[in-house]
């Protein structure tokens, strides 16, 4: 409630307002049980009651307008309890218009103390309509009195009122309902309300005492007094617990936001004559207030989205041979610190092929680029700013509030979003976001006489390297440093020289170093080394935002205040590895982002691996998309129905030939010609399928920008994306996502059916 | 009285600035800075006001002065912006002056660039000028970055500002 009319505003007005507000929502839940099934008189009587309780109230505060819509409702409302009226579609739709138009006049209540002038006459006459002929002589009487012939009993021993947790209005929140215990909570006995305000200011101080707190620690092992010893250990522990209870006040149920979308996907599928079923999985899932508020649109609009886009309109399903009624599924759970969100319908799927044309259409990306996306990638596009393929604009999408919001606000507050898509299957989106942002474990590191916090969640592992294993653990070349972490290459980042505090060191100087700290992170599905001069400890820390002088400063998620009291920065790990052009280019955001600077279209700057192939040819790839380099002896080699392969981790690898490949044949590596005696392979495909690329020599590895707008060759071959220079020789680009797909089917291993490594022994 | 105002005053490069003394929070000795990296160079660092982080900006940089000896550390006033509580390093803080509305003048033609676009207007006073300084735009982000950028060095400029100094002769 805000503004000066609400602090005049009378006592008994205000409890009118939280009151309804919660009515209101659970109106909108019942009555769409009820239209599922209408014959349910429970729900019936339920929704009777509250609309007859909003209407005696307001009669009585002198709301006029608002008691004769409430009234008409409910005249209307006693048909059908009874059994004049059956429950249609119709009567449905004017009972939720109802509750809007209720909800509306109470808006109008809260900030300006009257029910308004809108004028709702229309809806009244509509409302008396629907109670067919002699609407005029029920409506009079239609009042309490026929409330006698409530089903009461049911009402009585099991209202719904107390069984479902109490959706909140705008600025109240409960007690997180405990129903855990499966109990059911009285309606005054459990729950106190308490302003947000409060709650955020606790917080706050909550906040400042674990600052506190790891002040004082500090003082520990300094002070050689058991007592105080004694004393802050427990004040660790009260601070520690008492953190982790302010927290909870905080958290609410998934559910508080998902309750409004079968409505809202109801009145959707209805408008677009579709049909949509919505089911939830994980409602109880808990999130920080906070984060709730940040999700609700995002959520709201993928919803849409999905309901508008994915579900197709009934013909088209059971021609299909899918049922006629879409199904819209929710589902949310905890892991690993994290709350996962999907939203998945089982409708069209995303017509790739059309927005590879739009984006096209709209110049979000070149055709160079278009022509070799991944469907990943090309799904991915979606998220782009200025993308929508909506091809007329509906009230529903298209208003140019496009997904590219939805995923600002997700990374905004440290979430990820991505989407599956399976073509006459439907859509899937995944939304991965933190369980609350105020306080997280993080990671010190100290860089340049500086200390900073990485938060936890990004981070691998540590990895510190000393004496020989400087020299043998760093590579490469032309500067760009990688690391042979268990033979897997990742690419290292120095901090110091990302943040500017001095040239850095390139891979050379960082070889020479006595002992090198590298902090192993993630950011966007890709695996980098930030080299660090000193690794300290992981704390608590409490997350302040920037000012406005440092909101464009990418590589910071913000600052908090250490244990002396002095301030840290809090790197921003995904911020950190765009700089670094770790993630990023090619391979990862599709599309340059507008503004990208130098990097315009086509050029990007990469890692990229050169080899040679048996014919000569001298071949690049970005280092990023190959798991690991392997050198085989031929003696591990062994022959498999028609190619070769290598036991590799447990499993079987299959060695491909990129030649066979690009030629259209089965790509299967056809063994070593020569008396060779190793085979250099490189692994593709982290996940499940591994293959191994054989090639002939390793060249180098090297760090540049790649003009991809040399590339002359039209009539290439697919999964060559082009040629470049690179140390005064031509270089073939390799698309190694579009030789896979191109590759797809014939690259099944005979093994697959049964078990590879019994198959490949046979 | 309402034709009088009163400013927190301070010096820096030896010229007299005051602000408005409502939009002060607090005048503090010079703190433990932490310097962020990348930021725009006025930016000096983050300063712990009692647990609330507070971005430090010069304001020798702000006004395209040279940097000051490294040994002389900086003061801070403290003022309220709708973003939070902003510093603004100063070599010297003054005493909060009353001053009449009619010693009151526009600021010089003459003034530089950024000495018109900070500099609201000028108080004669009895042997110094108090230049009174326009605090809104002097810790607003955007023309931060253009004062920066207009610095000849582009980080940490150190160009002697004629006009300004004219003016204190």
């Amino acid at each position: 409630m805000s503004g000066s009319a609400a602090d005049e505003m009378d006592e008994l007005v205000k409890e009118f307002l939280v009151e309804s507000h919660e009515n209101l929502d659970r109106l909108d839940r019942e009555l769409l049980t009820l239209e599922q099934n209408p014959a349910s008189r429970d729900s019936l009587a339920s929704i009777f009651r509250t609309i007859h309780t909003i209407k005696g109230t307001c009669g009585f505060l002198g709301f006029s307008k608002l008691e004769a819509v409430a009234h008409a409702g409910e005249s209307l409302l006693s048909r059908l309890r009874d059994g004049a009226l059956t429950f249609s579609a119709p009567i449905a739709t004017a009972l939720l218009r109802t509750v809007d138009a209720i909800r509306e006049m109470l808006a109008e209540v809260e900030q300006k103390g009257s029910d308004g002038d809108h004028d709702y006459a229309a809806l009244v006459v509509l409302l008396q309509q629907l109670q067919g002929e002699e609407s005029g002589g029920k409506e009079n009487d239609a009042a309490p009195v026929p409330r006698l012939d409530l089903p009461a009993p049911p009402v009585l021993s099991a209202p719904p009122v107390l069984a479902a947790p109490p959706v909140l209005a705008a600025d109240v929140i409960p007690h997180p309902p405990d129903l855990a215990d499966g109990r059911t909570p009285g309606v005054s006995d459990g729950y106190v309300r308490v302003d947000v305000g409060l709650l955020d200011r606790l917080m706050n101080l909550v906040g400042e005492l674990v600052l506190a707190r790891n002040q004082v620690l500090q003082f520990v092992p300094t002070v050689e007094d058991h007592a105080f010893t004694g004393t802050t250990q427990r004040l660790n522990l009260i601070t520690t617990e008492l953190q982790s209870s302010v927290m909870k006040t905080r958290m609410q149920p998934i559910g508080n936001v998902w309750d409004k979308t079968p409505r809202i996907v109801r009145d959707l599928a209805l408008a677009l004559g579709k049909r949509v079923r919505v089911e939830m999985e994980g409602k109880e899932t808990e999130l920080d207030k906070t984060i709730i508020e940040a999700i609700k649109d995002p959520l709201t609009h993928i919803v849409r989205n999905c309901v508008d886009h994915g579900v197709e309109p009934p013909e088209a399903r059971t021609a299909r041979g899918k049922p006629a009624e879409g199904r819209l599924f929710l589902r949310a759970f905890h892991e690993g610190g994290q709350v996962n969100i999907e939203i998945s319908d089982d409708g069209a799927g995303l017509n790739l092929d059309r927005i590879r044309s739009k984006a096209l259409e709209r110049g979000l990306i070149t055709g160079e680029q278009a022509g070799r996306m991944g469907d990943r990638e090309l799904a991915e596009l979606v998220f782009l700013p200025g993308f929508s393929t909506a091809e007329k604009v509906s009230n529903v999408s298209g208003r140019g509030v496009g997904m590219d919001v939805v995923k600002t606000n997700i990374e905004r507050i440290g979430g990820v979003v991505d989407l599956t898509t399976r073509p006459g299957h439907g859509t899937t989106f995944r939304i991965k976001i933190p369980l609350t942002l105020a306080i997280i474990p993080a990671l010190i590191v100290s860089s340049g006489g500086d200390r900073y916090a990485i938060p936890q969640v990004s981070l691998l592992e540590l990895v510190r390297l000393h004496g020989t294993q400087v020299r043998a653990g760093i590579e490469s070349v032309h500067g760009a440093a990688v690391c042979r972490l268990r033979g897997t290459l990742l690419p290292l980042v120095d901090l110091n020289r990302e943040l500017g505090l001095d040239e850095g060191a390139n891979a050379a100087a960082l070889a020479k170093r006595e002992a090198i700290n590298i902090v192993v992170l993630q950011a966007d599905n890709r695996r980098f080394g930030l080299v660090v001069d000193d690794i300290n400890d992981t704390e608590e820390i409490v997350v302040k935002s920037l000012g406005k002088h440092l909101k464009g400063v990418p590589a910071f998620a913000g600052a908090t205040i250490m244990g002396d009291g002095r301030v840290a920065l809090i790197l921003d790990v995904l911020g950190l590895a765009l700089r670094a052009k770790v993630v990023g280019g090619a391979s990862d955001r599709t599309a340059p982002r507008a503004g990208a600077g130098s990097d315009g279209a086509g050029v990007h700057r990469t890692t990229l691996l050169l080899f040679t192939l048996a014919s000569g040819r001298r071949m690049a790839v970005p280092l990023s998309m190959l798991a690991r380099l392997e050198v085989f002896d031929t003696t591990q080699v062994e022959p498999m129905a028609d190619g070769h392969v290598v036991q590799y981790r447990g499993d079987v690898l299959p060695l491909v030939d990129i030649e066979g490949l690009l030629q259209m044949g089965r790509g299967m590596w056809k063994g070593a010609d020569r008396a060779a005696e190793q085979v250099h392979v490189l692994v593709h495909g982290t996940g499940q399928r591994p293959v191994g690329l054989v090639v002939r020599r390793i060249v180098d590895i090297i760090d540049q920008s790649v003009d991809l707008r040399m590339n002359r060759g039209e009539s290439r071959e697919p999964g060559i994306r082009g040629c470049v220079i690179i140390e005064g020789r031509v270089t073939e680009l390799l698309d190694l996502d579009a030789l896979m797909r191109a590759a797809g089917a014939r690259l099944s291993m005979p093994g697959e059916t049964t078990s590879p490594a019994v198959e490949a022994r046979t | 009285m309402s034709d009088t105002r009163q400013f927190c005053t301070f010096r820096v490069q030896g010229f007299f600035f005051g602000v408005d003394v409502r939009r002060v929070q607090e005048v503090l000795r010079n703190q433990e800075m932490t310097r962020v990296p990348l930021a725009p160079p006025i930016v000096r660092g983050l300063i712990n006001l009692r647990g609330q982080i507070v971005t430090a900006i010069d304001l020798r940089r702000r006004l395209a002065l040279p940097d000051g000896a490294a040994e002389r550390l900086p003061m801070n006033v403290i003022v309220r912006s709708d973003d939070g509580a902003v510093s603004l390093l100063v070599d010297e803080i003054g005493e909060v002056l009353t001053v009449a509305n009619d010693a009151s003048e526009a600021p010089p033609d003459t003034l530089n660039d950024v000495g018109r676009e900070l500099i609201a207007g000028v108080f004669k006073l009895p042997g110094s000028l108090l230049l009174v300084l326009d605090t809104d735009k002097a810790i607003a982000p955007a023309t931060g970055w253009r004062a920066g950028a207009l610095a000849p060095t582009g980080r940490g400029p150190t160009h002697e500002n004629p006009k300004l100094n004219k003016e204190e002769d």
